[in-house]
């Protein structure tokens, strides 16, 4: 057992209102810079909807992530044996289109104008050229389904949904829509760090971030190729390629990334996971069927006296263990299993998780009421005329079983039951406890579920390991002298060019 | 050794200053600033790929233009390292004819490529705004050097052949630091012209984007395929 640690996240999606306050705090660290104005190393999006770069789900046209061909993994667009006819022109790199092209408005317009008859308006232009232009697309163009005919009808999951659903989908009375925040999911298994020529991604063997270093990028784009949630972005200015950090400066020094801070549905969660690494190849290669489990499998118990001792052995410091223990997406995850990798499928075992959306699931009535039901059956009957089909959300979490989606979505539902017959009492508790057992879980159970859902303190909700970046420079200097010292990295300005 | 000589007795005959001097100039700028580059700016090696912007006649640039130089230049570098096995494989007419119709048609996929990119960057605003000045004087050196290239190629016949007699052993005496440029000096203006343009080429190369060339990722080959760091570790690729 090669024990190793990797600081994991859960996001809620229940929670989510879409406020996008997420995007602004990363943004306004990150990538307010020249080259960046296009990356949202955090973005929201719309579902149904076709996500930033548009489309980016549908790997038939972007290639990305892994596809198992005989006992092997490899890369679906950028592995080796490509490496030569890539580098030249790279047939699935999205551009800048895909995107969308960043712009800003003349506003000095408004003030040189001539004095004349109408108002001054400032034109849009854009970012790259300076030119105008006509706006086509921004960051979340089909937020809260704008052009949904246009936009929502093309998302890749919607193609196990039935004709039917999705003409229902598009009815107005019934229309409905979640949110999905996305970020970098520092994979275990990384298609982007695997594509890159130069070597210069890599996963910090520590706490698990993957990052590029920006000496090496030699702007070869394979990355941005490669990541099947196309979550490294090409600056086209500085001729590197970035991605999210998980704001690695904040955490080392204790504090939650900018935008699991910032969150104002207060929907993320960070913690420590501890997983066998030398099982991540095998379980990557997994029958897609298998994949859901086996990608928890590979967590490790962190209160399992073996697996605590074979962590040592391998060097996971004590204080990280002893995070781990108290990790709240080991209960998310391993414990409730109510939280689920996004697209699994494509074997890079991303390491953000997501609480499945109830509340559309729900919104259907009967009689022109939203019926609770009033036995444990009818309390889940709901499930089979959802808004959002469940085959939908099958696609997104768990490589389109309805099954698996159904029992996360039937505990969600039952631990809402129950806190409704314990607090408003009008659902007798009998039915809420035979809910809770036909969902596979207690009383007890439902309770740390709720309490973590609706009452999680700051601390609760990010748990935060040391990271002991102090060893990383001991053998040079005294980490109690660099301890006065300011700032990190990035030592040459990103410029472009000589 | 003897055109030295020569120069110190007569003053500095202009060919000697365009063949002997230049080169061991260029030379020593090519590498006091490639390494100065990469040791004080690191951060701007980097090939400035542009297909980010612009997608579809990117194609129809680089990947001409690209096979087509690395052609060019391996049969350079092989008529330079092997010129007694080039002379005895083109002792036979049939032999020789096959390369240097292949030169030829490498020299004209090049010379395609690069007036698409050159054409690309013209016309392309987004990637105009991604255009330096080196970036500029860079396509032009080359567009002239594929130019007196395919002139080469065109009036002085069996290029294969005469690289590997007259040029090669040029190049040698440079390397050897025993420089003798006489065979050189009496060769036809375009090929001069060519020699002089790669001085030029060779000159500018650590001030452009060409030092990609550099840096190529032939270790990515046989590396592991994934990349853990660790703090105190070395660094140790992973489980595959
Ligand atoms: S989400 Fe993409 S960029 Fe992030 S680690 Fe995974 S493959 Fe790499
Ligand atoms: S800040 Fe939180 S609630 Fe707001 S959009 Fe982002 S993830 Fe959702």
């Amino acid at each position: 057992m090669n024990v190793r640690s990797q600081v994991s996240m859960v996001f809620h999606l229940d929670k989510c209102i879409g406020c996008h306050t997420c995007s602004i705090a990363c943004k306004n660290i990150w990538t307010d810079r020249k080259g960046t104005e296009y990356m949202w190393f955090n973005n929201v999006e719309t579902k149904p909807g076709t996500g930033y770069p548009t489309q980016w789900e549908d790997q038939s046209k972007y290639r990305g992530g892994w596809e198992v061909s005989g006992s092997r993994l490899r890369l679906k667009s950028t592995g080796k044996a490509r490496i030569i006819t890539n580098i030249f022109h790279n047939p699935h790199l999205p551009t800048m289109d895909d995107y969308y092209e960043p712009w800003t408005y003349k506003y000095e317009d408004l003030f040189n104008a001539p004095a004349g008859t109408d108002q001054p308006t400032a034109l849009p232009i854009s970012k790259v050229t300076g030119e105008y232009i006509d706006i086509k697309a921004g960051p979340n163009w089909d937020d809260d389904l704008s052009g949904s005919p246009i936009y929502a009808a093309n998302d890749p999951n919607l193609k196990n949904v039935t004709e039917e659903q999705r003409q229902q989908l598009q009815a107005i009375e019934r229309l409905v829509f979640f949110y999905f925040p996305r970020i970098c999911n520092h994979c275990l298994n990384p298609a982007c760090v695997a594509s890159c020529p130069s070597g210069a991604l890599y996963k910090r063997g520590e706490d698990g971030i993957v990052l590029i270093n920006q000496k090496r990028c030699r702007a070869w784009r394979s990355c941005v190729a490669a990541c099947p949630y196309k979550k490294t972005y090409y600056n086209w200015s500085t001729g590197k390629s970035e991605k999210c950090l998980l704001c690695y400066p904040r955490l080392e020094t204790g504090q939650a990334p900018a935008c699991f801070h910032s969150c104002v549905g207060r929907i993320r969660y960070l913690g420590v996971l501890l997983y066998d690494a030398d099982k991540i190849e095998d379980i990557a290669k997994l029958p897609p069927e298998k994949l859901v489990e086996g990608q928890r499998d590979l967590i490790l118990d962190p209160n399992d006296p073996a697996v605590i001792e074979a962590a040592r052995k391998s060097g996971v410091h004590e204080s990280v263990i002893e995070s781990a223990q108290r990790s709240p997406i080991y209960q998310f995850v391993k414990v409730w299993k109510i939280a689920l990798p996004p697209h699994i499928e494509y074997r890079t075992l991303p390491m953000l998780y997501y609480v499945p959306p109830l509340l559309p699931v729900l919104g259907s009535s009967a009689n022109n009421i939203y019926e609770n039901g009033t036995n444990a059956e009818a309390i889940f009957h709901p499930f089979d005329e959802t808004r959002v089909p469940i085959s939908y959300l099958a696609s997104l979490f768990t490589v389109g079983d309805e099954a698996k989606m159904r029992y996360v979505l039937r505990k969600l539902m039952a631990v809402r039951t129950f806190k409704r017959a314990e607090t408003v009492g009008d659902i007798p508790m009998a039915v809420a406890l035979e809910a809770l057992k036909l969902a596979d879980t207690t009383e007890a159970e439902a309770e740390e579920i709720y309490r973590m859902t609706a009452l999680p303190t700051f601390a609760q909700r990010f748990v935060i390991p040391p990271m002991h970046r102090e060893e990383a420079i001991e053998a040079f200097k005294d980490p109690q002298d660099h301890k006065r010292a300011a700032g990190f990295g990035f030592m040459d300005a990103p410029k472009r060019g000589l | 050794m003897n055109s030295l000589l020569q120069a110190e007795t007569g003053g500095l005959p202009i060919n000697d200053v365009l063949f002997v001097v230049t080169p061991y100039v260029v030379l020593a700028l090519f590498f006091t600033m490639t390494i100065w580059r990469y040791v004080k700016e690191k951060f701007s090696y980097s090939s400035y790929s542009s297909q980010f912007l612009e997608n579809s006649y990117q194609f129809w640039g680089s990947v001409p233009w690209h096979y087509g130089i690395l052609s060019l230049l391996a049969g350079h570098l092989i008529a330079f390292a092997l010129p007694r096995e080039l002379l005895w494989w083109n002792s036979v007419p049939a032999r020789l004819y096959i390369i240097e119709l292949s030169a030829l048609i490498f020299a004209v996929v090049t010379l395609i490529g690069l007036v698409n990119l050159i054409i690309r960057r013209a016309i392309d605003s987004r990637i105009r705004a991604v255009t330096s000045k080196m970036d500029v004087i860079i396509l032009l050196l080359l567009l002239a050097q594929v130019g007196t290239g395919i002139w080469v190629a065109l009036t002085a016949r069996w290029g294969s052949s005469w690289f590997a007699a007259v040029v090669t052993p040029y190049l040698y005496s440079l390397f050897t630091f025993s420089p003798d440029a006489s065979a050189v000096v009496n060769l036809p203006w375009s090929i001069k012209l060519h020699i002089l343009g790669a001085y030029l080429i060779f000159a500018v190369f650590p001030f452009t984007r060409l030092v990609h060339v550099l840096v190529v990722p032939n270790h990515y080959l046989w590396r592991r395929t994934q990349v853990v760091m660790w703090n105190k570790r070395k660094a140790q690729g992973a489980e595959q």
